[in-house]
C-alpha cells in the first residue's frame, strides 16, 4: 500500500510538469493571439484554462499521496511553509513554493473578473517562477533523480517551454507587429 | 485671443459675459452684478430648465438634466467648472476667465450648493491671478464652498468630462469608459458634475437676471449667447459673443472681417465641420447638423480660397492623431493611418481609391473609443470630403483648385 | 442585451470576434468591430456569455440597457 502511495505521488509529480509545461507554452500561444494547430483563440485559451485546472488536480494527488508517505513524513504545514521539511528541506521546499504559487495563479485566474484585469496579470506573470522552481524540485527531490526517463520529460518540457519564450520576446510573436502601443500620452499626466 | 469684439449696431452679436469692466476686481464685479441671490439645488435645476441653458463646453448638453442625475445621487457631489480648452483653434474660455473670472466663480457656487467640493480646473498659467482672486472672494464671504485650483495639462484631450474628473482625482487627464456615468459615480466614488465655465458664467447671470432675460438673445431652441473664438483669415482674430443663430457675416464682421475671399469656414473646433462661407448661414446647431456640423464650443476659423482645405484639414488631423489619450487601440491605430492617408490626398500622392479609403477609415474609427476624440476627428474629415468635394477631384489629377486662385 | 467594449481596456487579442462572429468583425488592427448595434439576440446569448468570461482584457460587458452617453 504504501508503495502505491509512493508510485502515485512520482508519477502525479510528473504528469503534473508535463502539464505545466504544456500549460505555459498554451499560454504564450494565447497570449499571441493567433490559432493553433487549427484550433481558433479562444480554443486555445480554454486548453490552457483545462490543462492548468487538470495539473492542480494531479498536484493535488501528488500532495495528499504525500502526506500519508512513511517516508516523506510530509505535514500539513510544509504545503504552505517551503524549506521547513524534514526530508531534503531545499529541494521539498522547491515544491512547496511552486505549489504555492500555482494556487495564486489559479485562484487569482477563477477570480479574475472580481480582481480585475490589472491584479490577475500581475499574479499571472508568477507563472515564468512557477515553472522553473518546479522544475528544479523534480529534478533534485525525486528518487527517479538521475534516471534517464525523468531527465529526457525533463529536458523535453524545458525545450518546449524555452522555445515558447523565444517566440515570445521575437518580433514575429503577435498577429499585428505593425499594431501601435497602447500606453498614456505623457501630455495628459503633466502640467506646465 | 484677448480682443473683443464691439457690437455693430444691428447684429445678433451683443455682449454679456464680456460687456463691463474687465479684470479680477471684485469690487467692479459686485458694482455691475451685485450679490448673488442664495439659491438651493432645486432653484439652481428650475431656473437652469427654464433658460434653456445648455452646456458651452461643445456637446451642448442641458445642464438641468446633469443637475438632476448629480442630485438624484443623493450623495455631496465634486463639482468642477472645466476651464481646460485643450482645443488650439479656440481661446474664449481663457478670455472669460480674464475677462469676468467672478461670472465663473458665482456659477461654481451655484452648482456647488451642498457639495462635497468644487474644484476650479485651468491651466496652471492662470493659477496664480485666480488663487488671490479666491482668497478675496473667500474673505468677502462670497464663496460657501471653498474652491481648489486643480492645474489642467496643455493637451486636446484633457477637457474631455470623464477626463477632467480624472485629473482633479489625481489620476492624468486621461479619459474613462462610460458605462459608468460620472454623475452616479466619479473616480473618487462621489458624483461629479463638470461644467465648462462658460456654462457657469451664463449661470451666475441667469440667476440674477433671470430665465427670460436668458432667452432674450439666442433662438427659441438654442437659447442665449455664446463664446465664439473666431480665427482664421479675418482681420482681427479674437473672442466675440453673440446669441445663437447670429449669422456667419455678422460674426466675422465682428471680428474686423474676411481679410481674403473665402472659400469655407471650420464651425465647432477641430472636432467640427466645415461649412460653406455663406455670410447668411445662421450659427446654430439646427442650421449646422445638415453639414454634419455644430457650433461646438464656438470655434470659426475662416479658409480663403488661396488656402487648401485639404492641406488645412490634413495639418488638423495630423495634430488629432497625436493628440489621443493613447488608451483605445482604434484610435491610436485609425486616426494616424486616417491623418496619414489624408495628408496623401492634400499633397496629391493619388492612388486609386485614396478618398474611399479616407472616408473608410473615418467611418472605421467612429463610435470606437473611451471618448469622442475619434468620432470628433472623424466627424472634420467627413465634413472635408464634402465640403472640398471639387478640391480632391483636382488632387486625384495632380491639379489644386487653391494655387489656381492665387494666380 | 447588449454587448459594451470598454476600450481602455480592450487588447485585441481577437477572442470574442472568434465567438460572436454574428456580432463582431475585426479591423485593420485587430481590434473588434461591431456589425451592428452590439444588441445581442437570445441565441446568441450564451456565446456572448462566453466572450465575456474569456476576454483576456476584461473588456466586454453585457449590459442590459444603454446609458446615456453624455459629455461635456
Amino acid at each position: 500500500m504504501t508503495d502505491a502511495l509512493w508510485y502515485f505521488a512520482r508519477g502525479s509529480g510528473v504528469i503534473s510538469l508535463v502539464l505545466l509545461s504544456v500549460v505555459v507554452a498554451l499560454g504564450i500561444g494565447a497570449r499571441s493571439g493567433r490559432t493553433a494547430f487549427g484550433l481558433p483563440r479562444f480554443t486555445v485559451n480554454l486548453v490552457h484554462r483545462n490543462a492548468a485546472l487538470l495539473a492542480v488536480v494531479f498536484l493535488i494527488g501528488h500532495v495528499v499521496s504525500l502526506l500519508f508517505d512513511p517516508y516523506a513524513q510530509l505535514r500539513l504545514f510544509d504545503l504552505v511553509v517551503p524549506f521547513a521539511g524534514n526530508y531534503r528541506p531545499v529541494w521539498q521546499g522547491l515544491g512547496t513554493l511552486a505549489f504555492d504559487l500555482l494556487l495564486a495563479i489559479v485562484i487569482t485566474s477563477l477570480l479574475r473578473h472580481r480582481l480585475g484585469a490589472r491584479t490577475w496579470r500581475v499574479v499571472h506573470w508568477l507563472a515564468y517562477l512557477c515553472w522553473p522552481i518546479a522544475l528544479m524540485h523534480g529534478l533534485g527531490n525525486g528518487s527517479d533523480n538521475g534516471t534517464v526517463w525523468l531527465w529526457t520529460i525533463s529536458a523535453l518540457c524545458t525545450a518546449l517551454v524555452l522555445a515558447a519564450v523565444a517566440w515570445r520576446l521575437s518580433p514575429s510573436f503577435t498577429r499585428f507587429p505593425q499594431r501601435a502601443d497602447r500606453k498614456i500620452n505623457p501630455a495628459l499626466q503633466e502640467v506646465r | 485671443m484677448t480682443s473683443v469684439a464691439e457690437a455693430p449696431p444691428g447684429s445678433s452679436v451683443q455682449l454679456r459675459l464680456l460687456a463691463g469692466t474687465p479684470g479680477t476686481r471684485l469690487d467692479a464685479h459686485l458694482s455691475q452684478h451685485g450679490r448673488m441671490p442664495v439659491t438651493d439645488t432645486a432653484q439652481v435645476i428650475g431656473m437652469a430648465r427654464d433658460a434653456g441653458l445648455t452646456g458651452r463646453g461643445g456637446a451642448g448638453f442641458p445642464l438641468w438634466r446633469k443637475l438632476s442625475a448629480v442630485a438624484a445621487s443623493g450623495r455631496p457631489p465634486i463639482v468642477i467648472a472645466n476651464g481646460a480648452e485643450g482645443e488650439p483653434a479656440s481661446g474664449k474660455d481663457k478670455t472669460l476667465l480674464s475677462y469676468a473670472p467672478n461670472l465663473v466663480l458665482d456659477g461654481l457656487q451655484l452648482i456647488a450648493y451642498g457639495a462635497k467640493s468644487a474644484v476650479l480646473y485651468v491651466p496652471a498659467a492662470s493659477h496664480p491671478g485666480l488663487r488671490s482672486l479666491l482668497d478675496q472672494r473667500r474673505s468677502a464671504g462670497l464663496d460657501r464652498v471653498p474652491v481648489q485650483l486643480v492645474a489642467a495639462p496643455d493637451a486636446f484631450v484633457s477637457g474631455e468630462e470623464s477626463a477632467v474628473a480624472s485629473a482633479v482625482a489625481g489620476r492624468g487627464a486621461v479619459p474613462a469608459d462610460k458605462l459608468i456615468r460620472i454623475t452616479d459615480s466619479g473616480p473618487g466614488g462621489a458624483p461629479t458634475l463638470v461644467q465648462n465655465v462658460e456654462t457657469l458664467a451664463h449661470l451666475a447671470m441667469i440667476a440674477r437676471y433671470g430665465a427670460g432675460w436668458f432667452r432674450t438673445a439666442g433662438t427659441y431652441d438654442e437659447p442665449g449667447t455664446f463664446l465664439a473664438t473666431i480665427g482664421g483669415a479675418v482681420a482681427a482674430p479674437g473672442v466675440v459673443e453673440a446669441g445663437y443663430g447670429v449669422s456667419l457675416g455678422d460674426l466675422l464682421t465682428a471680428a474686423g472681417g474676411a481679410t481674403r475671399r473665402l472659400s469655407a469656414v471650420l464651425v465647432g473646433g477641430y472636432h467640427g465641420g466645415w461649412v460653406p462661407a455663406d455670410p447668411g448661414l445662421p450659427i446654430s446647431r439646427a442650421a449646422l447638423t445638415p453639414y454634419g456640423g455644430s457650433p461646438g464650443a464656438g470655434v470659426v476659423m475662416a479658409l480663403p480660397t488661396d488656402a487648401c482645405g485639404l492641406v488645412e484639414t490634413a495639418r488638423i488631423a495630423g495634430y488629432l492623431a497625436g493628440q489621443t489619450a493613447g488608451q483605445c487601440g482604434p484610435c491610436i491605430n485609425g486616426l494616424p493611418r486616417l491623418a496619414d492617408t489624408l495628408t496623401d490626398l492634400a499633397q496629391r500622392r493619388a492612388r486609386p481609391g485614396l478618398p474611399a479609403e479616407v472616408e473608410r477609415l473615418a467611418r472605421l474609427v467612429t463610435g470606437r473609443g473611451a471618448c469622442r476624440h475619434p468620432d470628433g476627428s472623424a466627424r472634420l474629415i467627413h465634413s472635408a470630403m464634402r465640403a472640398f468635394e471639387a478640391d480632391v477631384a483636382a488632387h486625384l489629377t495632380g491639379r489644386c483648385l487653391s494655387e489656381e486662385n492665387y494666380r | 442585451m447588449r454587448v459594451h467594449i470598454d476600450w481602455t481596456a480592450c487588447d485585441g487579442r481577437g477572442l470574442c470576434a472568434e465567438l460572436l462572429p454574428e456580432l463582431l468583425s475585426e479591423d485593420d488592427w485587430g481590434f473588434p468591430v461591431a456589425r451592428g448595434d452590439m444588441t445581442v439576440p437570445p441565441a446568441l446569448e450564451p456565446a456572448a456569455r462566453q466572450a465575456v468570461d474569456r476576454c483576456p482584457a476584461l473588456a466586454l460587458k453585457l449590459i442590459t440597457s444603454d446609458p446615456a452617453r453624455a459629455s461635456s
